[in-house]
């Protein structure tokens, strides 16, 4: 298991299109659990709506944790989408 | 003839016969079923069904309003594949042995209550699209999917609310407006009647929908807000009119719209719009502004006739932030004082008010009105993407006890665990000849200057705005106030700080090219000067003496 803490750029946070490229992206690896840990919630990065539900909004700190196949490749590429704001 | 009013999503004029949108009635019965895996089996194809649909409004809606706006229904199948979503509803059909329906309706139910206690007005939203998805596999299961529209003819399409997809699912060529009665001027339906430039009337009251038949006779103002069912001669012909002017200007906003701010050598330049209240948010949107350049806050103390409250203001900062979508909004702090008064403000009478009692100067001195208002901004400011800019600098010491202020709210909001954004903008207006001449001073210390072409010139050549008899002595491009300005721009860019023109002279198109060789990154005009301004770049070469 393997994790890191990123920060929120997206100004509007976690909202619909960021939450839905996420689910996209964990869901290429459906062999590696991804989760996040924030706002004192726990929730699964493959469903839209759990993210949502979490409330993450800007400048918010999220502990990615990956557990499962590649999960440090897994990390960094979502580490990475986080830090470039979803390409917002 | 019956007369209503909503909020605008898009303004236009539009004149014919009303269409009443007729919705299954999502009300859905609980039906004890035995077989439960031919109810999941059943679920299963009905969301199939649903992820396809949704395909093809999505193809529908990128040809249509662009893959920014299109997006939302890609993540509607998203959502449809939520695996908390769809376990709540196979465990609702297996321990309560009930048909999919229920099962769709009271997960639906639990996400949309889930979203709607949200703290968050964004997120609340989302309990729309909940519904919207859930709907379409209700629909789908029972087999009554909403055809909307199926007459030749244009019609105004009136209904309570509308789903995102129920919006790009209407045929454009047959619609010639709607108006809603429920809905929130938030929503992505309201966001998406923009793009597809179909008027909109959110918000018309259930009043409006009881009154209105299929065929009644109507006009949709989109600029007032108002709709009239069957109007009388005078109001038709008056609002024919209306709609002929406002068509000759649309040709140029759409030879214009959605074109870059570009010389024809590749320089670029943000081309933001000047308003002085939140209902001028519509023209912003309508002449493609990239932005607000300038938003006159002196609006809500005009109009109220005692000090407003940090919540009134939060609510309509926050509104104008919201609506601008993540475009940048640059509030100006209270500028009242010489030209602008208020009566519970007792200011005294002036000799000479133009040098007088106002602007920061009044923020100074009661920094109590001062403190409400940077309060209301920082709350607002996780909304969007705010500036803020001080009117009327002369000094470094006022600049300094400004920051300290803003530094003061923002450990204040900190420590009462109050949300505001870190990267809010802070500027200052050049208006006064000794900002521009201490402009290398003033620009270590903010993000950015707007220039105040109107003050600088009357205090730069002596001569009163006011005063009608030396008119032929105010030469507003006089070499000094353009000196002023470029010195101003270099001072800015040599310390990371970009600058922007507000005053009129940002809308002299005689000037342009002198703005852009000086280096300025913003013009802000009025919104109905957008695309004239945009055309006069888009027509200089400044690879050419």
């Amino acid at each position: 298991m393997v994790s890191k803490t990123v920060k929120v750029v997206n100004e509007q946070g976690m909202h619909m299109r960021p939450a839905g490229e996420l689910a996209k992206a964990v869901k290429a690896h459906p062999d590696c659990e991804v989760t996040l840990n924030a706002n004192g919630k726990t929730v699964k990065a493959k469903a839209p709506m759990q993210i949502m539900s979490a409330c993450i909004k800007c400048g918010n700190e999220v502990e990615i944790v990956c557990n499962g196949a590649d999960e440090q490749a897994v990390l960094d590429e979502i580490a990475a989408m986080f830090e470039s704001g979803f390409g917002e | 003839m019956d007369k209503y009013t909503g909020k605008g999503v898009y303004g236009a004029i539009a004149v014919g016969k009303i269409s009443v949108f007729k919705k299954q009635d999502a009300e859905v019965k609980r039906v004890h079923v035995d077989d439960t895996e031919n109810e999941k089996r059943r679920y299963e194809e009905a969301k199939n069904a649903s992820i396809e649909q949704l395909g093809e409004i999505y193809q529908k809606a990128l040809k249509e309003v662009g893959e920014a706006n299109a997006a939302i229904f890609e993540i509607h199948q998203m959502m449809l594949d939520d695996e908390d979503y769809n376990d709540s509803i196979n465990d609702i059909i297996e321990t309560q042995n009930v048909n999919a329906e229920y099962a769709v309706a009271v997960t639906a139910d639990n996400f949309a209550e889930m979203f709607s206690n949200m703290d968050d007005a964004y997120m609340k939203a989302r309990a729309a699209d909940v519904r919207d998805i859930s709907n379409r596999i209700i629909g789908n299961l029972t087999g009554e999917i909403s055809k909307g529209n199926s007459s030749d003819e244009k019609v105004i399409i009136c209904a309570s609310d509308l789903a995102p997809s129920e919006t790009v699912a209407l045929d454009k060529d047959k619609v010639l407006a709607f108006v809603t009665a429920h809905g929130s001027s938030n929503s992505h339906t309201a966001i998406l009647a923009r793009n597809m430039n179909i008027p909109a009337r959110i918000g018309a009251g259930d009043e409006f929908l009881s009154k209105i038949k299929d065929g009644d006779e109507a006009i949709v103002d989109g600029f007032t807000g108002e709709i009239f069912v069957s109007p009388d001669s005078g109001t038709r012909e008056r609002l024919l009119k209306k709609q002929s002017e406002d068509e000759n200007k649309k040709r140029l906003l759409q030879e214009l719209k959605g074109k870059e701010n570009v010389t024809v050598d590749g320089r670029k330049i943000n081309i933001y719009a000047n308003i002085g209240s939140v209902d001028n948010i519509g023209a912003v949107l309508l002449n493609d502004a990239g932005g607000i350049g300038l938003f006159r806050s002196e609006f809500l103390y005009l109009e109220s006739s005692d000090y407003p409250t940090e919540e009134q203001q939060f609510a309509a900062y926050k509104k104008v932030l919201e609506s601008m979508a993540g475009k940048k909004v640059i509030i100006r702090t209270l500028d009242i004082g010489a030209d602008k008064q208020v009566d519970y403000f007792n200011l005294k009478k002036e000799e000479n008010p133009a040098l007088g009692y106002r602007a920061i100067r009044i923020c100074l001195t009661r920094p109590e009105i001062f403190k409400t208002q940077l309060r209301a901004l920082y709350r607002a400011s996780v909304y969007g993407h705010l500036g803020i800019m001080f009117p009327m600098i002369t000094s470094v010491s006022e600049l300094e006890k400004i920051l300290a202020i803003c530094d003061e709210v923002k450990a204040e909001l900190k420590a009462q665990s109050v949300e505001y954004s870190e990267s809010v903008e802070l500027g200052i207006m050049i208006e006064t000849p000794a900002a521009a001449i201490i402009s290398g001073k003033l620009a270590q210390m903010v993000d950015f200057f707007s220039v105040g072409t109107n003050d600088l010139t009357q205090y730069t050549l002596a001569c009163d705005r006011q005063n009608p008899d030396i008119e032929q002595f105010v030469d507003t491009h006089h070499e000094a106030i353009l000196e002023l300005i470029r010195m101003s721009a270099e001072n800015a860019h040599k310390h990371g700080a970009w600058i922007g023109i507000c005053g009129e002279l940002a809308a002299d198109t005689t000037l342009t090219e002198t703005f852009l060789r000086m280096g300025i990154d913003e013009l802000s005009v009025s919104p109905t000067f957008v695309l004239k301004v945009r055309d006069a770049v888009r027509n200089i070469d400044l690879s050419k003496n």
